[in-house]
């Protein structure tokens, strides 16, 4: 099954409470996906110069507060480590790319789960409901977030087989569906250089939506691809900087509803997730088609 | 009939899903199969809830102010359930009998395997609506997706609007006319002569259905019968 939930702000009042919709949204999904849960919240954007890294620890006891000092000896810059149970968000004086593979390379035990100036991705097995007490989702404010509760089909249960996967610097994905040539096609991306950390379906869609960016293909070209490249079943939801994207597969059993009001935009696996939000009741309400790209972004609503 | 029952089943019933739980409205929707009580219910509140008012066995009327989830009104024999919203996947799937009616649209599988009674949807339908049919009649005020029909085995589709890919793939006996366009017809499904019979039908379906449309404009596809019956000639494609 799998519940995909996302939600744009249209209004300062959408933003500021962006947190407490989105962890109402993930709690409606709840059943969907009891395995795992995760978000990618869109905030707080770093100053030019800077980036934004989110890193899991596997390690309860994680000193964030010396690993920070030691980015700051190392990179530049004095990170305040914002703590949300086994994640932690720094604020770097450097480019991301940069930043990513100091990680990768002084603390390989370290996931990155998110690079980019604005993007923080937290994500982890329980329940979606215990997750967004656990991660303090109502805290936050942004501008758009996207959340996913999994039920796993096709590979384990862990903390980097959940989603959102990062896609890129402030981009990520979140899926619905099975992808049956996974393997095939994570052993082609590996070939170009892409990085795959679990056996997971997703995260080989997540990195074939990278590669084609890498190659120049805009993020609409990317998931237009998809439709040639990925075999199996699917509703995407991909978030950006500036807003997010939603594409179901052309047979399109995944479900997905659409809905809109001058306040917001929201994605939802199904109505239920979208009815928590203030205006719902007379929101603009669609289907998705199968096989078409629907973007939203900041410039565009 | 006594007459404080006459009283009883003249009242309308209502149920708030926001404080009654679901369960406890079907189950109470279930005992009117065995025992009398309202002959009328308002449910107010579904937001979205799945299994709204499935497996109904008696001659009830529900009215459902909102939007529903999965399987609403499923397996529905004998009662009428109206829904003034939109419904998700599964609606009235594997009906019996009765009459169900959306005032909005429909999400896919839309009165699948459904093997009697009327489903009217006033919006459009998605994909696969009408899969599998046995029976129920379907009339769609708009317009229908992908794989409607697929397998379908006697019944009948309505579509007042136009109907998406592979309409009717691998179809059977049932009778699909479609008034505006078609992108594409599914294996073994062919466009047949609209006659006399196919008027008379389709205007009382659209009469029951209390959609004003002339049945002169519609166009009627079936199956060409060359699938399901077993010929040498297409060994190749079994």
């Amino acid at each position: 099954m799998c519940g995909i939930v996302g939600l744009f702000a249209k209004s300062p009042e959408i933003e500021e409470r962006l947190g407490v919709y989105l962890a109402a949204m993930l709690a409606q999904m709840n059943d969907r996906g009891p395995d795992s849960a995760g978000v990618a919240v869109y905030r707080d954007p770093v100053p030019s110069g800077s980036s934004k890294l989110t890193l899991f620890s596997a390690d309860p006891r994680e000193d964030w507060a010396a690993l920070a000092a030691r980015i700051g000896d190392e990179l530049g810059g004095s990170p305040e480590p914002g703590v949300r149970a086994s994640h932690a968000v720094l604020v770097v004086d450097t480019d991301a790319a940069d930043a990513e593979a100091w990680v990768r390379a002084s603390r390989p035990d370290l996931r990155v789960m998110s690079a980019g100036s604005v993007i923080e991705i937290y994500k982890e097995t329980g329940l979606p409901r215990d997750f967004a007490e656990e991660f303090r989702l109502t805290d936050f404010q942004g501008t758009h977030a996207l959340g996913h509760t999994r039920m796993a089909t096709e590979s384990r249960v862990t903390t980097e087989g959940s989603h959102p996967f990062s896609t890129g610097l402030d981009l990520c994905l979140v899926h619905n569906g099975s992808l049956s040539n996974h393997n095939r096609l994570r052993e082609n991306l590996r070939r170009e250089g892409i990085d795959f950390q679990t056996e997971n379906d997703t995260e080989v869609a997540a990195g074939y939506l990278a590669w084609r960016m890498r190659e120049g293909a805009t993020l609409e070209q990317a998931l237009e691809g998809c439709l040639d490249d990925l075999d199996g079943f699917y509703t995407f939801a991909v978030g950006t900087a500036d807003g997010f994207a939603v594409l179901r597969d052309p047979i399109a059993c995944k479900p997905a509803v659409l809905a809109e009001t001058d306040e917001w935009v929201a994605m939802g696996s199904e109505w239920r997730a979208i009815s928590v939000l203030p205006g719902s009741a007379d929101a603009r309400m669609w289907e998705p088609e199968p096989g078409v790209v629907y973007v939203w972004e900041k410039e565009l609503v | 009939m006594a007459v404080a029952e006459r009283e009883q089943q003249a009242a309308v019933e209502h149920v708030d899903l926001e404080t009654t739980p679901l369960r406890e409205l079907n189950q109470r929707l279930h005992d009117l199969a065995g025992s009398p009580g309202p002959a009328a219910w308002r449910i107010v509140n579904p937001n979205g809830a799945h299994a709204v008012a499935c497996g109904l066995d008696s001659d009830v009327e529900v009215e459902v102010e909102g939007h529903v989830g999965y399987y609403c009104a499923g397996m529905n024999k004998r009662a009428t359930v109206r829904i003034h919203g939109n419904a998700s996947t599964g609606l009235a799937e594997n009906m019996m009998s009765g009459l169900v009616v959306v005032d909005g649209n429909a999400s896919q599988s839309a009165g699948a395997t459904g093997r009697g009674g009327l489903l009217v949807v006033r919006g459009d339908a998605a994909a696969r609506c009408g899969i599998s049919m046995k029976g129920i009649d379907i009339v769609v005020g708009g317009s229908v997706g992908h794989m409607s029909a697929f397998m379908a085995q006697t019944g009948s589709l309505v579509v007042c609007g136009d109907a998406g890919e592979a309409l009717g793939d691998s179809i059977y006996e049932a009778r699909l006319y479609v008034r505006g366009s078609v992108v594409s017809l599914g294996a073994d499904c062919v466009e047949k002569e609209l006659r006399d019979e196919h008027r008379t039908q389709l205007s009382e379906l659209l009469k029951a259905a209390e959609i004003d449309a002339d049945p002169a404009d519609f166009r009627r596809y079936g199956s060409a019968r060359q699938l399901y019956n077993f010929r040498i000639d297409n060994a190749g494609a079994y």
